[in-house]
């Protein structure tokens, strides 16, 4: 017991120490940042989407290639292996194409005494500065069926695949607490109508209704136009469940004396809502929204691998995956496959994130 | 309780009716037509469609010549009755098409369903009463990587995988040779042997996310005073946690299986359409594009039906399970 005390004190003391001279109280905000730091996992996570999203915002300048730039003679070429030394620094070799005897494929070699320095900080054949790039053909990751390099690609489309989610979940957001909020605050029929339409969406299956409204963007919509009408069909699911989460926050508030005061001192509903209701709920919509935002982008990548989703020239990893959906290119060309790795790491951090978050986001529970 | 049945199967027809409405103006909504389409269809490809003679006639068939709303009500009026409309695409009725497709959807989501929970249940059992242990974190980054696979991906790799290893591809439901067979034992244990495919890859989502649930809920109920008077009383660890914390534990599970089904659906869509199954999915996709639009129509209303019977079933057990729970 005494043991217990005394470690218990020494923690005291150490926190006070740490906290130095402005020994006082933490905001909210320290509280919770305190709270997530603990929790590596969901650091790393954060990082690593942090990463991912400088990536897509600098796709033109990461990327080896623009991502449209065809080649026609090097279709299908598969990953190519980095070289160094031999005094020219890191480089790939050249490729020789050859036909297979018995299928009369074409397949492509790497022939040695051909070599491509690998460039970093220059400019690519049309003219763009690039962080890694190279002269000659660098695919590290192959190519697809019009000779574009994979790895271009897939950095390029990570703006569509990251930007879907975030973009979706903003407005579900917007409309989530908007109407959860008036849902709760207002109650009545207001109430009663919006929950039944919460309750009519959630009686369609996800999937089936999402490729329904794809099915429904016309064929000659622009893809920027595209873009936004799919986040709009992703996110139309998903505002019902934070709308709901937000109402039950909203309720809990409502009769509580500090909106009473508010009330007795003439603020006005929307003051109330704004300053004394919604701020209650702010972590708790960040959280849901978290961990709804991997779920929009593996509705983006369906949709898409199914062909109702992005359109070309826009591409995403989904819109990637698609040329991998027959098994027969599969198994010739597996390297069609790498687009579900991204997609892969950034679900999963995203779930990781979602997690750390929720657990900070009630700090003064233990 | 047998009110409380009665009211909730009550309820689903007005819900079912709303969706309905929804599910067929979504499905009317891209410009034109399924003989628009036909007709643009066969002008590309032979330069004249005058093989698709008399399409004012087809369209007065088809009712496609009446506004939206009439061909609605005639539909939604032959629905009631088991007469779901013509299919355009086929040219057969659209009930000769969707049952058997409609046996096997059911057969992989109910399978998909109960895979999930004789899985995730004990396994989350486990995890729980090995808290924090080695394995218990092995077991969380699983089902973290679980959650986050899409199902198709899952689906494709199985079928690259397979078709590497044992040289025999996966798709569809039944080898060629039972093909078009008729029905028989031999047929039935050549689906089996087709059907874990898509079972086991539609559960993965789901297992992983149940079983993180079970494991939160147990720890739960193992931190509550009674568990504690049980281990007073000296009783075995085991059945501590067995009869006295899941017995509990178990509740909330069974009131989430209702909205787990969507989710399920979902996969067993996306992975037919992969694996090519002779489900609901590959067909409504087909559908969809073409507007053929009876058929959409009718698809999706089967999705949402055994969806609200989901529910109910959801409900009935959970009262069944959970005798606390009072209806008035």
């Amino acid at each position: 017991m005494t043991d217990e005390k005394g470690a218990l004190q020494d923690a005291l003391d150490e926190a006070v120490e740490n906290v130095g001279a402005e020994v006082g109280s933490l905001s909210y905000r320290q509280l919770i940042w305190r709270r997530f730091r603990r929790n590596r996992m969901g650091l790393v996570a954060g990082a690593l989407l942090v990463v991912a999203y400088i990536g897509a915002l600098g796709a033109g300048f990461f990327a080896p290639y623009h991502y449209q730039r065809m080649s026609l003679e090097t279709r299908h070429v598969g990953p190519q292996r980095l070289h160094l030394g031999g005094g020219h620094g890191l480089h790939v070799y050249g490729l020789t194409a050859t036909r297979d005897e018995r299928t009369m494929e074409l397949m492509f070699v790497a022939d040695p005494t051909k070599i491509h320095a690998v460039r970093f900080f220059a400019r690519d054949d049309a003219g763009s500065i690039r962080l890694v790039t190279s002269d000659g053909p660098m695919y590290l990751l192959g190519t697809d069926r019009m000779g574009r390099d994979l790895l271009s690609r897939i950095v390029y489309g990570a703006r569509v695949s990251l930007t879907v989610g975030l973009v979706g979940v903003f407005m579900s957001m917007i409309l989530g607490s908007l109407l959860g909020t008036a849902s709760g605050y207002w109650g009545g029929w207001a109430d009663t109508l919006i929950q039944r339409v919460i309750e009519l969406l959630a009686a369609f299956p996800p999937i089936p209704l999402w490729m329904a409204l794809a099915a429904a963007l016309p064929a000659d919509w622009s893809s920027i136009r595209v873009y936004f009408g799919i986040t709009v069909i992703l996110s139309l699911i998903s505002w019902g469940g934070l709308a709901r989460q937000v109402r039950g926050k909203v309720l809990s508030y409502r009769e509580q004396d500090f909106v009473m005061a508010a009330r007795a001192s003439g603020a006005g509903h929307w003051y109330i809502i704004t300053r004394h209701l919604l701020p209650g709920s702010y972590s708790h919509i960040i959280v849901i929204g978290t961990l709804a935002i991997p779920g929009m982008i593996l509705g983006e990548t369906a949709l898409s691998f199914l062909g109702l989703g992005i359109r070309a020239p826009m591409t995403s990893w989904g819109v990637l995956l698609e040329e991998a959906q027959r098994v027969t290119v599969l198994l010739h060309y597996p390297w069609l496959i790498f687009p579900a790795v991204p997609v892969l790491i950034v679900v999963i951090a995203y779930n990781f994130l979602g997690d750390a978050l929720r657990d900070a986001a009630d700090p003064y529970s233990d | 309780m047998g009110i409380y049945l009665l009211r909730r199967s009550l309820i689903a027809i007005p819900t079912l009716l709303a969706i309905s409405v929804i599910a067929f103006f979504i499905i009317q909504l891209p410009e034109g037509d399924y003989l628009d389409r036909k007709i643009q269809q066969l002008e590309e490809e032979y330069g004249d469609s005058s093989s698709l003679a008399r399409v004012d006639e087809l369209r007065v068939r088809y009712g496609l010549d009446k506004p939206v709303w009439q061909r609605y009500v005639i539909w939604i009026t032959g629905f009631a009755v088991g007469n779901f409309g013509e299919s355009f695409e086929y040219e057969r009725e659209v009930s000769e098409l969707v049952w058997e497709r409609l046996l096997f959807t059911l057969v992989i989501s109910s399978g998909s369903l109960m895979f999930t929970y004789a899985l995730a249940i004990p396994v989350g059992i486990y995890s729980a009463t090995n808290q924090y242990k080695l394995s218990d974190h092995i077991l969380t980054l699983l089902s973290f990587i679980g959650m986050s696979l899409p199902s198709f991906l899952v689906a494709l790799a199985l079928m690259v995988f397979t078709f590497d290893i044992f040289d025999v591809p996966l798709f569809g439901l039944f080898s060629s040779y039972y093909e078009g067979a008729p029905w028989g034992w031999g047929k039935l244990g050549d689906m089996l042997t087709h059907l874990w495919v898509p079972v086991v890859v539609v559960a993965v989502n789901g297992t992983a996310g149940l079983m993180r649930i079970m494991r939160g809920n147990l720890l739960d109920v193992l931190g509550q005073p009674f568990v504690q008077t049980a281990r007073a009383k000296g009783l075995k660890e085991s059945v501590v946690v067995v009869k006295h914390a899941v017995r509990l534990a178990i509740n909330p599970l069974v009131s989430i299986l209702g909205m787990s089904l969507p989710t399920i659906l979902s996969g067993a869509t996306i992975v037919s359409i992969v694996l090519g199954l002779p489900t609901v999915g590959p067909l409504l996709l087909r559908a969809l594009l073409n507007e053929d639009i009876y058929l959409a129509g009718t698809l999706i209303m089967m999705y949402s039906v055994l969806l609200v019977l989901g529910n109910l079933m959801a409900d009935i057990l959970l009262a069944w399970v959970d005798p606390r729970i009072r209806y008035d």
